[in-house]
């Protein structure tokens, strides 16, 4: 029984978290990885388009409010989302047009790329400001938990609850459909196959009569919806502030690297990695062992390694090690 | 109009900006000369910091985008240096503390060996694994318990393990050996690869330092912030009582409150522009040397300065403590100004992007531009707001009163500072990307 109980208890404090945490983070890490294998730079103004395109959701998601539109048990923000993707479809489109184009034909270094892109963040970041404000926003509604704590210990008698938020498993779920659907695109359709050719070998590409600005158009379309996608869950999950998307930049990049750069299965075992690595390094395990080992070895103190306040310290660790064991990464990314 | 003109009355235009603001209050200036000072004494640090990114960036290439992180370590220089000594600290578990870290730094130092030393493996792997897992268990023993007890020494102003109560001026340079520390850390991990890899590397590290001076608060206290740390020049409080102070500022005919605030901030005006130009001139030399350009030939061509028998990440590593070291010096030398630590206004906006914005636009390789871009983007920083709410009551002047939309864009017109940093870096980088002053 109380081997169970520590089961329960591992799972609701650190599998259900880190199972969304990674959803976010993997969806996270797709859209820089994209950017990465097809443009050829880091883009520093994914946390930001992250943050606008949940802006935009959330901005539609408040007037179905108030004309009484909702999903039932699911949250609004689900019948927004289609919306706040076509936001963000609209300005990766016009950035794209206005800012990096021009880069692009001077075929300039990545490293100029990158600093265009910090302007492109500082923009995006103030434009997010100006229209919601720097402040926390919530905009989660419908049923709040799948199974809450008191039902699952009424359900099974144990003495730990198991509680899974609607967010977590929507998360979850949604991640997988969009993987799944990316996935397929990017293996099965024409257009999929010519981004892949195109981020695989540019000049040959070209050469097989690939036009290269269409496969741009269609990355930044790709990639201004898995950001919203991710924005909004993240957003769902914990709560929406533009500065906590500025620091998610971070995890994600470190995501994306340890998998290797431009590698979309990377990418997704990368979010995972980072996130259980956050959610096991920083969970103060004393609940857990005192279940599981007998009375004379329980501990003492929490039991937790780090405080959650050092989760960036975590991933960034993972980082530095993976950059120094395995530049390429873990997936054999296009970096070196 | 020569170039040097040109440039010269760019640098007169900042000067004259400046005056105006202590001079008159029209359109967005304030017309108050402490307000001048203020925005000059941040613009000659800015300046510093600008100098710093303009030689990684500028004479060698590197893309840093940790700043904040060693201005901020500055900043903890100045609370280690110049505090006054707590000797209760030091006996309760300071010592602990201090061989906690030297334990953790030598579990570090043998995992490194052991990678080294030892034939690849399985055995290397499980020697490894002992090793760092046994050394955080020893370094967590010892180091919990001493911290407890520093904290709990009169934690309402202390509850840190204090400075050394030297003189406060020795911090700056202390400032630029902390960051210099880091900076070799980082570098030897990141440089020499990828050129985005060291960029991420550095954001986050930057975001580390700020969480471990949040968060470690037997260290500087943490958010509960150190105030009141010691200054370089008089308290402007002293000053007035002194009556030789308030019968000079009759003679001159000002009232003794204001003359003795601008006292103060003329005098680190004064300091900040020694350091300044201190460093101009050292940057300058450097730039001008053979080693000067050696940096700018690897810049340009790696492959071949290495093919010449240049060692280049060794030179990376080199360029990237010595420019992270004047960010550290830059950032000792604010928190002396503010006269307190307060990890919790880091950010990275401001203290990252916000100092390239003033490298593009000043002129990427070249010193002076830096410095130009420094002082100049600091006026801008500091009066966009007052700008933006002049423009957004232009904007709204037509709307009717108390409506919604005219008070969201009113009380919006704040957040146009990043909006308009934005705009100005990729103005610049697309029309003029050399910079104002650009490089010879």
């Amino acid at each position: 029984m109380d081997l169970l109980n520590a089961l329960v208890a591992l799972t609701n404090f650190v599998i259900v978290p880190g199972l969304a945490y990674g959803s976010q983070l993997a969806l996270g890490a797709l859209g820089v990885t994209l950017i990465y294998g097809i443009l050829r730079f880091s883009n520093f103004a994914h946390g930001d388009t992250m943050a606008f395109g949940a802006m935009v959701t959330i901005l539609f998601t408040w007037l179905f409010q108030s004309v009484g539109l909702s999903a039932g048990p699911l949250p609004t923000a689900l019948l927004a989302l289609p919306f706040g993707i076509l936001g963000t479809i609209a300005l990766a489109l016009v950035t794209d047009r206005t800012v990096y184009r021009f880069y692009r034909q001077q075929k300039a270094k990545p490293v100029i790329f990158v600093m265009v892109s910090l302007g492109v963040m500082f923009m995006m970041n103030g434009i997010v400001r100006f229209i919601i404000g720097p402040g926390d926003q919530r905009f989660t509604d419908g049923e709040r938990f799948v199974i809450s704590a008191r039902t699952f210990k009424k359900l099974t008698g144990l003495q730990e609850g198991l509680a899974i938020k609607t967010t977590e498993a929507l998360t979850v779920i949604t991640a997988v459909i969009v993987v799944a659907v990316l996935f397929w695109f990017l293996n099965k359709t024409r257009t999929g196959k010519s981004m892949r050719a195109y981020s695989d070998n540019e000049d040959l590409a070209l050469l097989s009569g690939i036009n290269p600005e269409r496969v741009v158009m269609y990355t930044w379309m790709i990639v201004a919806a898995l950001a919203t996608i991710a924005g909004v869950l993240y957003g769902l999950d914990k709560s929406f502030k533009p500065f906590t998307y500025f620091q998610l930049l971070l995890p994600i990049f470190a995501s994306a690297i340890v998998g290797g750069l431009g590698n979309p299965i990377g990418a997704i075992a990368g979010g995972f990695i980072i996130a259980f690595s956050e959610v096991t390094i920083t969970y103060a395990w004393k609940k857990v062992l005192n279940y599981s080992l007998p009375d004379s070895l329980a501990p003492d103190g929490l039991v937790q390694l780090l405080s959650t306040d050092y989760k960036f310290a975590v991933s960034f660790a993972i980082l530095i090690v993976v950059l120094l064991f395995k530049p390429t990464g873990l997936f054999k990314g296009k970096a070196v | 109009m020569t170039e040097t003109m040109k440039h010269t009355l760019l640098f007169v235009f900042v000067g004259v900006m400046i005056l105006l603001e202590g001079m008159t209050d029209f359109l967005f200036f304030s017309g108050s000369w402490n307000s001048a000072l203020v925005i000059l004494n941040m613009g000659l640090i800015s300046a510093i910091m600008a100098i710093g990114v303009n030689i990684q960036w500028g004479f060698a290439g590197l893309f840093n985008v940790g700043i904040m992180g060693f201005t901020a370590l500055g900043g903890l220089a100045v609370v280690l240096v110049s505090t006054p000594v707590i000797p209760a600290a030091w006996s309760s578990g300071g010592v602990s503390i201090v061989m906690a870290l030297v334990m953790g730094a030598l579990t570090v130092v043998a995992a490194v060996m052991i990678t080294k030393f030892m034939p690849a493996g399985k055995l290397r792997a499980l020697v490894l694994a002992v090793v760092l897992i046994a050394g955080f268990f020893v370094y967590r023993a010892i180091f919990d318990p001493a911290v407890g007890s520093v904290e709990a020494i009169n934690p309402a102003l202390q509850g840190n393990i204090g400075g050394l109560g030297l003189p406060v001026l020795l911090a700056w340079p202390a400032g630029g050996l902390l960051a210099a520390g880091a900076a070799w850390l980082i570098g030897k991990t990141a440089l020499g690869l990828r050129s985005d890899y060291l960029a991420i590397a550095t954001l986050g590290i930057a975001e580390i330092i700020i969480a471990v001076l949040k968060n470690e608060d037997w260290l500087s206290r943490g958010v509960k912030n150190v105030v009141g740390l010691p200054r370089p020049l008089p308290y402007e409080v002293d000053l007035q009582s002194d009556p030789s102070f308030v019968e000079r500022a009759a003679s001159w005919g000002i009232d003794p409150v204001t003359a003795s605030t601008v006292y103060v901030k003329a005098g680190y005006a004064l300091m900040f522009t020694v350091v300044l130009l201190a460093l101009l001139w050292m940057a300058q030399m450097a730039l001008k040397s053979p080693w000067g350009r050696m940096m700018r030939a690897i810049r340009d061509n790696e492959t071949a300065a290495e093919a010449m028998g240049k060692d280049v990440t060794r030179r990376h590593l080199q360029i990237f403590v010595l420019g992270s070291a004047i960010c550290g010096i830059a950032g000792a030398m604010m928190t002396t100004l503010d006269s307190q630590m307060t990890p919790g206004t880091y950010n990275p906006l401001r203290f990252t992007f916000l100092i390239w914005v003033m490298v593009i636009v000043g002129g990427s390789g070249n010193n002076f531009g830096a410095v130009l871009g420094g002082m100049l983007i600091w006026f801008f920083w500091i009066k966009v707001e007052p700008m933006g709410i002049l423009l957004m009551e232009l904007v709204t002047s037509g709307m009717a009163e108390g409506s919604a939309l005219k008070a969201h864009l009113l009380e919006s017109a704040s957040h146009m500072r990043l909006f308009t940093m934005g705009l100005i870096l990729l103005l610049v980088l697309r029309f003029s990307p050399r910079g104002l002053i650009p490089e010879k």
